[in-house]
């Protein structure tokens, strides 16, 4: 009997918070807010003084801190001026209005997903010709990695160049530049993927004599899809980097990428933050979806959770 | 040194002439490796007939895993003859006439015990219907009805080992190649299975190939034991062991039982197994 209560008190409330993520993740999210406030106040207190000063305006301590939480357009933002922000273009805006950051983010989001769909079909097929073809794999790979030592950003400003110079603009150019660096991860993992049937599962192929084929679609594929989803989450994360970027050097009108470019250009801290936040939620929220997926096809494989 | 290649010498049950399934003469392999090539195989001759159930014992090193990878052309030897049911290994591997049954389960942990048993049926092209209908009959002979949809980590060890003997059997080969199958059971799974094994080539007819090095799951199993010793691997002697066909583990405390076993462990030291 008191084994049963002591179960049933074991699966409380505060059981769960003691023992599982929430204390540990509340506790370090706490202390970044508390360092951000301090952080806000210390980098602009000096335009905040220098203002005191010209206009000879008494001032304390006190003051300085709520002043240094409250400006217009500081340094640092404080963590409360950010979620104000993102509360008024997120939700309080029509999501097809320009100012909505819903709408800039469905821009960055769709130029995000036909990258990553392209660097997909890429990564893979590039990773099947390097598996199969000996030549391939010494020729392609050493451009592979060569692709990814360019910075991303000295090369965006050529691609957006070069494609709207063939009349191609807008979406396409910036869904390029992401699958430029997302195909990177997929070829590497699937790579690895479709080579990581042991001897003794090749051998059982042999002995079935089984075409290239169906060794391929047997064996290869399916031992590789644990590698594919892990590489796609990187992938995932990559590409909506790629698509921001992508929207920096064309001076987009829409896109987060935009909001980031003419935040900076107006000195709209806040808006540059607010654009960052929903920048790195949408990413989580990509990288949640893929591992969703990836949940529900490993566990119809089969493949213990 | 004793050697009976031929298949008319022998006694009792090995009298009869049968067609030889394997023919090997002075078959030799040689790996060639970084330091130095390596004899893994020296002038083997063997003769297997049809219904045989041969043992190869040795000590590690000795190359019987390696022979069997010759005989079902998973290895190429360098020089001398051989035939696979009077084929060459690549065509017999071709016809499919072997099952092969590895020291490890190997199933494909994305597939479902009658998908993995499924698996050789399919690259063979058979109807979806006959698939089902070996699965189902190859799954009731190793005693596994009703594991169908289990994943193999589901399974135990012994419980893998039973699935990959009912996918080698689902090919139905007349001859069944394994490769130190139970090595890494237990003791207790293990003599379980070696009777079940026992009864399923008995009521199959199969040819069997066995390598192991338990000297009693050799003399438990075998109609013919096979001795081989290590650098270079070799034959050193070829035993039959003309125990009744419907033993149980029962026998391996008769005088005729330990007098074979005997005589293994005398062929081992003979080949200097036993020494450092």
């Amino acid at each position: 009997m008191t084994d049963m209560a002591l179960q049933s008190k074991g699966d409380s409330l505060w059981h769960r918070l003691y023992h599982g993520k929430t204390i540990p993740v509340l506790t370090v999210v706490l202390a970044l807010v508390v360092i951000w406030y301090a952080g806000a106040v210390y980098l602009n207190k000096d335009t905040l003084v220098s203002n005191y000063e010209r206009n000879n305006i008494t001032w304390d301590t006190e003051k300085l801190i709520a002043d240094a939480w409250a400006m217009e357009r500081p340094i640092l933002p404080a963590p409360h001026q950010i979620a104000t922000e993102i509360n008024k273009t997120v939700f309080q805006k029509k999501i097809t209005s320009k100012r909505s950051l819903v709408y800039h983010a469905w821009i960055t989001t769709s130029a995000t997903l036909l990258g990553f769909a392209m660097g997909g079909v890429l990564g893979i097929l590039l990773a099947v010709g390097i598996v199969h073809v000996q030549t391939l794999d010494r020729s392609l790979m050493p451009w592979v990695i060569a692709s990814q030592t360019i910075p991303i950003l000295a090369i965006a400003p050529m691609i957006i160049v070069v494609l709207g110079n063939m009349g191609i603009t807008g979406l396409i150019p910036k869904s390029i530049i992401s699958m430029y660096l997302c195909f990177f991860p997929i070829t590497i993992g699937m790579v690895k993927g479709l080579r990581s049937p042991d001897v003794l599962q090749l051998d059982l192929m042999r002995t079935y004599s089984a075409s290239t084929a169906q060794v391929f679609w047997k064996l290869r594929v399916p031992a590789s899809v644990p590698f594919l989803f892990a590489s796609l989450k990187v992938a995932v994360a990559i590409s909506l980097v790629g698509a921001i970027v992508g929207e920096l050097p064309t001076g987009a009108v829409a896109g987060i990428g935009a909001r980031l470019l003419s935040g900076s250009y107006y000195g709209q801290t806040i808006q540059i933050w607010s654009a960052l936040i929903v920048a790195s939620v949408l990413g989580m929220l990509l990288v949640y979806a893929v591992t969703v997926i990836e949940k529900i096809v490993l566990s119809k494989m089969g493949y213990r959770s | 040194m004793y050697r009976t290649t031929d298949p008319v010498q022998g006694t009792g049950a090995m009298t009869e002439a049968r067609d030889p399934v394997i023919d090997i003469q002075k078959l030799n392999l040689i790996f060639q490796t970084p330091d130095a090539p390596v004899h893994a195989l020296c002038d083997v001759d063997l003769t297997i007939n049809s219904g045989d159930f041969v043992s190869f014992i040795g000590p590690s090193g000795c190359g019987k895993t390696t022979l069997m990878r010759v005989i079902a052309d998973l290895e190429t030897p360098t020089d001398g003859h051989i035939t696979v049911n009077g084929m060459s290994p690549k065509q017999a591997r071709e016809e499919r006439a072997y099952g092969y049954v590895f020291q490890a389960p190997a199933l494909y942990p994305w597939r479902s015990v009658q998908k993995n048993i499924m698996l050789p049926l399919e690259i063979m092209g058979l109807s979806k219907d006959q698939q089902l209908e070996r699965a189902k009959k190859n799954l009731s002979l190793v005693n596994l009805e009703g594991f169908e949809k289990k994943f193999p980590w589901q399974l135990s060890g012994g419980m893998q080992q039973r699935v990959s003997i009912a996918r080698a059997l689902s090919v139905e080969p007349d001859l069944l190649l394994m490769d130190e199958p139970f090595g890494a059971l237990d003791e207790i799974t293990r003599d379980h299975l070696n009777e079940q094994l026992l009864r399923l080539w008995d009521q199959t007819g199969k040819t069997v190939i066995f390598v192991t090095h338990s000297i009693p799951e050799s003399v438990f199993l075998s109609s013919k034991i096979v001795v081989m010793s290590p650098r270079p691997g070799k034959i050193i002697d070829v035993i039959d062991c003309d125990l009744p066909r419907d033993r149980t583990l029962d026998i391996r405390e008769t005088p005729e039982f330990l007098e074979i076993a005997h005589r293994v462990r005398e062929g081992l030291r003979a080949g200097h197994s036993y020494d450092d």
